[in-house]
């Protein structure tokens, strides 16, 4: 396994396109990134004038295989109800970009990747990326694929805050933004969440300080109660009661021990087990703690309106009634600050008892509202709207 | 903030019409209460304005922004102070003012939000109002105004008379006024206060600062 995640993060099965030192990205921490390298997939077509390219930016722990099966868990894509042909993101209309993270372990540069100056894995010597470390490098690719100008940008929780920075840092190439189930800044109860998650992984004694690899090791139980209670996080108490209530898993009564007597223990215990399969334990202490430094407000002289001045961007933005991990307050505070400087901003809050997690899920509400919101803008845009019948 | 009910007559219709009659081509309006987005749909049609709304349920909302329009979920009692001042050059209250609860405070911040102001309600001082309540002793209950009190939205009802005084007390300049008949059409006349106040099923009126 872990021959292989090594080998994914190198050499991925999506398109990569591999820039050398004279490329190299200056990171917000401070030091250049090169060479370097980023994942990515494409669905659709490229029309002849540029103008229908949408960026879908995944969550923490997504990739680049939004709208096609990933080839390593044989899942289908993990937005592929909101992305694909005929969907709201239509891809026989629009073409879809969607690239693996800076920092991530699926073929983009990052703790797993190989340091070209050791031929070791990178390990903690790769420098901390930020979320806009993330986004200058889709900037990159873009440049290098012949678009400048995004018709979309797309992405919730993570990927919500992609899509914020995105408007904030390049408002000329963002014709339009839906962030989801976002903030413009991590809260301190999540970083606490996050926090949990890392020492969980930290105090695995096979991480052996980041050298996992080497040692032919893996913290496998660390990474798994990272995720377990991670995965609490993105749900809600009366989702999680509706599917498990107290129902007992494969018996009659409680065994007075510890196994999984409860369907939601073993249902968490499967949650961290597939896991810790598909991710890379560093990937995923890097990634969270881009979430954690990421407060948009702070780079603009804490005014989150001023990071959206004289933005030309049309906005959608949406919430759900039951996530607690990034509630509906979060988004308020960006619309505000969006009719503070007189943007372009639509808002919605959908109804759903499903958590954080709705996101992801089948939320036909979601679908509409992505469905119209970037209809509107295909007109305004003048590029044809699906269903239009051109 | 949902919209009055206002029957299949068409009055809201006629309603939109007026109200479309007052804006600039091509102003910033913000439309609060602006349901399924009918009349943000029609000043941007034929107005070309730059329009934005404000919608209190999310079926409003999703209807809007399903048309392509730049509408938040929001609420006028509450919302209205995220704005800047002077951030429009209209702000419209069509059907809602008499929906909300604390109306004095509404319209201060469509004055310090908006140049103009254009706020439309109906006619609690109508005379069909007057004999229902002298002769049944009931509140009324008309083919516009379908609700009974107990299930109403409707807290704060006001007459044109009501409505004028209120503008005075937040020193609003009155730069026009129209009552409306049963039809949705302008009362074609003018007269004084008291008659409008009499015979409009509606009132429309454009303020500033």
């Amino acid at each position: 396994m872990s021959a292989d995640a090594a080998n994914r993060a190198d050499h991925p099965s999506s398109k990569v396109m591999r820039f050398s030192a004279d490329a190299a990205l200056t990171l917000d921490s401070g030091p250049k990134l090169g060479p370097w390298q980023i994942a990515y997939e494409t669905y659709g077509t490229l029309n002849a004038d540029r103008s229908n390219a949408v960026l879908v930016c995944h969550a923490l722990t997504g990739d680049q295989y939004v709208a096609s099966p990933n080839p390593y868990t044989g899942k289908p894509g993990w937005w592929s109800m909101l992305v694909g042909p005929g969907r709201p993101v239509d891809t026989n209309h629009y073409f879809v970009i969607c690239a693996n993270v800076l920092g991530g372990c699926l073929g983009t540069t990052g703790p797993a990747s190989t340091n070209p100056a050791t031929g070791q894995r990178w390990g903690l010597d790769l420098p901390l990326v930020t979320i806009r470390d993330m986004v200058n490098a889709q900037a990159v690719l873009l440049d290098h694929l012949g678009i400048e100008t995004l018709f979309a940008v797309i992405g919730g929780s993570m990927g919500g805050m992609q899509v914020l920075q995105w408007a904030a840092s390049y408002p000329e190439r963002v014709f339009s933004a839906i962030p989801i189930a976002t903030a413009a800044r991590h809260s301190s109860q999540n970083i606490a969440f996050h926090e949990v998650g890392r020492q969980a992984v930290m105090a695995d004694p096979n991480w052996c300080g980041g050298r996992y690899f080497e040692r032919g090791v893996r913290p496998s139980k660390g990474l798994a109660v990272a995720r377990m209670a991670a995965h609490i996080t993105y749900l809600s108490d009366p989702a999680l009661h509706r599917k498990f209530g107290r129902n007992l898993q494969d018996r009659e009564t409680v065994t007075f021990g510890f196994d999984a007597d409860f369907q939601i223990e073993s249902y968490l215990r499967h949650q961290g087990m597939t896991f810790v399969d598909r991710f890379d334990p560093n990937s995923y202490l890097y990634v969270t703690r881009a979430m954690d430094y990421f407060d948009l407000a702070a780079d603009y002289d804490g005014s989150l309106a001023r990071a959206f001045l004289h933005s030309p961007t049309r906005f959608c933005i949406m919430s759900f009634t039951s996530d607690w991990l990034f509630p509906t307050e979060e988004s308020k505070v960006v619309v505000r600050a969006l009719n503070a400087s007189a943007a372009n901003v639509s808002f919605v809050e959908v109804e759903s008892d499903r958590g954080h997690d709705a996101f992801l899920l089948d939320e036909p509400e979601m679908f509409r509202t992505v469905r119209g919101f970037l209809t509107g803008a295909a007109n305004a845009r003048g590029i044809t709207p699906p269903g239009a019948g051109a | 903030m949902s919209r009055v009910q206002l029957s299949e007559t068409g009055a809201s219709r006629g309603d939109h019409r007026l109200v479309a009659g007052l804006v600039t081509p091509g102003a910033r309006v913000l439309d609060i209460g602006c349901g399924d987005g009918a009349l943000l749909d029609l000043l941007m049609r034929e107005k070309q304005v730059d329009g934005r709304g404000m919608e209190l349920s999310q079926a409003g909302v999703n209807a809007c922004v399903a048309r392509g329009l730049s509408v938040v979920q929001g609420d006028a009692d509450r919302d209205l102070e995220d704005y800047p001042d002077d951030a429009f050059d209209f702000v419209i209250l069509s059907q809602t003012l008499q929906a909300t609860r604390a109306p004095r405070k509404v319209l201060e911040q469509l004055l310090r939000i908006g140049e103009h102001v254009i706020v439309s309600f109906p006619n609690f001082g109508v005379w069909r109002n007057r004999l229902q309540l002298l002769f049944t002793g009931s509140m009324p209950v008309t083919e516009h105004l379908p609700y009974s009190w107990y299930d109403t939205p409707n807290i704060h009802f006001c007459t044109i008379r009501d409505f004028v005084s209120l503008c005075r007390e937040v020193d609003a300049r009155m730069e026009k006024a129209m009552a409306l008949n049963a039809r949705g059409e302008p009362v074609p006349f003018t007269a004084p206060w008291w008659v409008w106040n009499l015979i409009g099923e509606q009132a429309v009126f454009l303020l500033r600062r």
